[in-house]
């Protein structure tokens, strides 16, 4: 069995019939990890003490019959570096956390581990979860496996890669304006960012938080399914999350797709979207449509004001969030300073990135005496239109289909002196975000340069099946017809 | 719109940050350019409309007030940049 390539379904299936054991499995991950890392970059911190220790303990107790209903007992998994980890650094790509260590963990993570699953390491993210290359990380560049001269995308860009690239099995990343679906479509993997509300964002280091959603990074739609049923549902340590959620079972998203009627946005494929790109989505309206689906064109007319409000609310509660790091609880402190305003500033001067003091400033703009109603209240107003449009169209369509991005991953070095022309380029996934609707990217072909192309699948607020069920049958179509 | 030095001041001291010469000029750049580009929003007519804050309509969500274990102090402490006596260190903040 090659770990490499191999779905973490499978895997657990060889663990429970004892072709092998959940210490192979680990060290045989390792070993890719050691080989693979000094090319791709895609880890911060690789825990592989505890993770050795960890595959011995899981070993024994699914010995001695625990974890019977878990899909994924024994699956090693790499977590993006923004969710706390007790006792594993947690630096969310930035000198400011470069030293932190958290003493609790995640919900995400407690439910992984009551699950049976292994931590692996820590991975690369965009600082703070700010940009779509992962190229503004203190830690370094992580590069595309797919080519290793263009960027994986982010900001989840350390998970995506790992999973592409035989880092990890299965990641979580985290998407605000879509950073699991970008760099999942960048490097040819599946990525799903479920509904606001559906996952717990305890322990979660907070961006947008009204955006910020944790969720699964894997090689196939039932990975992803299989991840979601373990970390989704109700937590009482997070008053956003959503109460009697049912994440889909994996008999649910078997199901055939006959008669769906699947959303197709004409907005969606005007100018800006490559020709490459187009042409490999219009493929998979075919395939959509063998399986048995409807395509209906519906009209997303506001979705160009996306982007837009999308980075005045972001940015307003980045502000806000980060005011939380001055240097005295936890985290950098400058060496130098005078007295307590100088120690707050100096701090937070050195201790933050560029991209992030960028959008620091853009926050604390918007949100200024004067600003605040033709900005701030102004985009909030645009995600309520926002919201009505697409439950409008959703009383039409089941789903709906569209592009991750415009064009495929962008050369190392070539985006971030353009800051603009970078945040326009998530033009097709922050609607979703604003909406706090569910989205899955599904890879669909790659271009010229051998890099990925994906789709994606919006849903209704909890119409996590529908979208799982749909690339599942489109994954399934497609499998057979290479074989 | 154009982003006078006072505003960048302005900004810089509510964002809690020390911009240098170049950062100041480098914000200058892309506060007009970012915010020439999100006026487009302005265009939308949205008079009838709420403002929208919280996607999950969840109203008042409340717990018992029980007493709980919590992380300890050591702990937490074990993350502090300064510590003195068990406690956060932080410069001189008020005169006696």
């Amino acid at each position: 069995m090659d770990i490499t390539k191999v779905s973490a379904l499978q895997l657990s299936k060889a663990i429970r019939s004892k072709e092998l054991t959940v210490t192979e499995v680990v060290l045989a991950q390792l070993n890719e990890i050691r080989k693979r890392e000094p090319l791709y970059h895609c880890y911060i911190s690789i825990s592989e003490e505890q993770a050795i220790k960890r595959a011995d303990e899981v070993q024994k107790k699914i010995e001695q019959g625990e974890y019977a209903n878990s899909l994924l007992a024994g699956v090693p998994i790499a977590i993006k570096d923004n969710i706390c980890t007790k006792g594993i650094k947690t630096t969310c790509a930035s000198r400011m956390l470069s030293e932190f260590c958290p003493s609790y963990d995640a919900e995400v993570i407690t439910r992984l581990e009551a699950a049976g699953c292994i931590i692996l390491g820590k991975t690369n993210l965009d600082e703070f979860a700010m940009g779509g290359t992962t190229e503004t990380s203190y830690f370094g560049v992580t590069k595309n496996p797919n080519n290793i001269n263009y960027v994986p995308g982010g900001s989840s860009g350390g998970s995506a890669a790992a999973v592409a690239g035989g880092e990890a099995i299965i990641a979580l990343g985290s998407d605000t304006g879509g950073s699991i679906r970008q760099p999942s479509s960048f490097c040819g993997v599946v990525g799903l960012k479920p509904t606001y509300g559906m996952v717990s964002r305890y322990g979660l280091i907070a961006y947008a938080s009204s955006l910020d959603q944790i969720g699964p990074i894997g090689r196939t739609v039932e990975d992803c399914a299989a991840i979601l049923q373990i970390i989704a549902g109700e937590d009482k340590k997070d008053s956003t999350c959503a109460i009697n959620t049912v994440s889909p079972s994996l008999k649910a998203i078997r199901q055939s797709i006959q008669g769906k009627r699947v959303g197709f946005p004409a907005e969606y494929f005007e100018e800006g979207l490559s020709k490459e790109v187009r042409i490999e989505i219009l493929k998979v309206v075919q395939v959509l449509k063998e399986c048995g689906a409807n395509i209906e064109e519906i009209k997303l007319n506001t979705s160009i004001y996306g982007v837009p409000a999308y980075y005045i609310l972001a940015c307003a509660e980045a502000s806000s969030n980060l005011s939380r790091y001055d240097g005295v609880k936890y985290g950098f402190r400058a060496s130098k300073y005078e007295d307590l305003s100088e120690l707050y500033k100096e701090t937070r001067s050195i201790g933050f990135g560029t991209e992030v003091k960028r959008r620091l400033l853009i926050g604390s703009f918007v949100l200024s005496s004067g600003y605040y109603d033709a900005y701030y209240n102004k985009a909030l107003k645009v995600k309520n239109i926002l919201r009505e449009e697409f439950r409008r169209a959703f009383e039409k369509v089941d789903l709906i289909l569209t592009p991750v991005t415009a064009t495929t991953a962008p050369k190392i070095g070539e985006s971030l002196s353009e800051p603009l022309k970078m945040y326009l380029g998530d033009s097709y996934t922050v609607p979703v975000n604003l909406a706090g609707l569910p989205a899955i990217s599904v890879p669909c072909g790659k271009d010229k340069n051998n890099l990925p192309i994906g789709f994606q699948l919006i849903g209704k607020p909890f119409g996590e099946q529908e979208i799982l069920q749909t690339a599942y049958q489109y994954e399934c179509t497609v499998q057979k017809g290479e074989k | 719109m154009e982003i006078t030095p006072e505003t960048i001041e302005y900004v810089s001291a509510l964002a809690n940050l020390k911009l240098n010469k170049e950062e100041k000029i480098q914000t200058k750049k892309d506060l007009e350019q970012i915010l020439g580009y999100i006026e487009v929003i302005q265009e939308l007519d949205t008079k009838s409309v709420e403002p929208l804050t919280h996607i999950v309509q969840r109203k008042n969500v409340v717990r018992e007030d029980e007493v709980k274990e919590s992380i300890d102090r050591e702990q937490i402490l074990k993350n502090a940049p300064l510590i003195k006596d068990n406690c956060f260190t932080v410069p001189k903040a008020v005169d006696v």
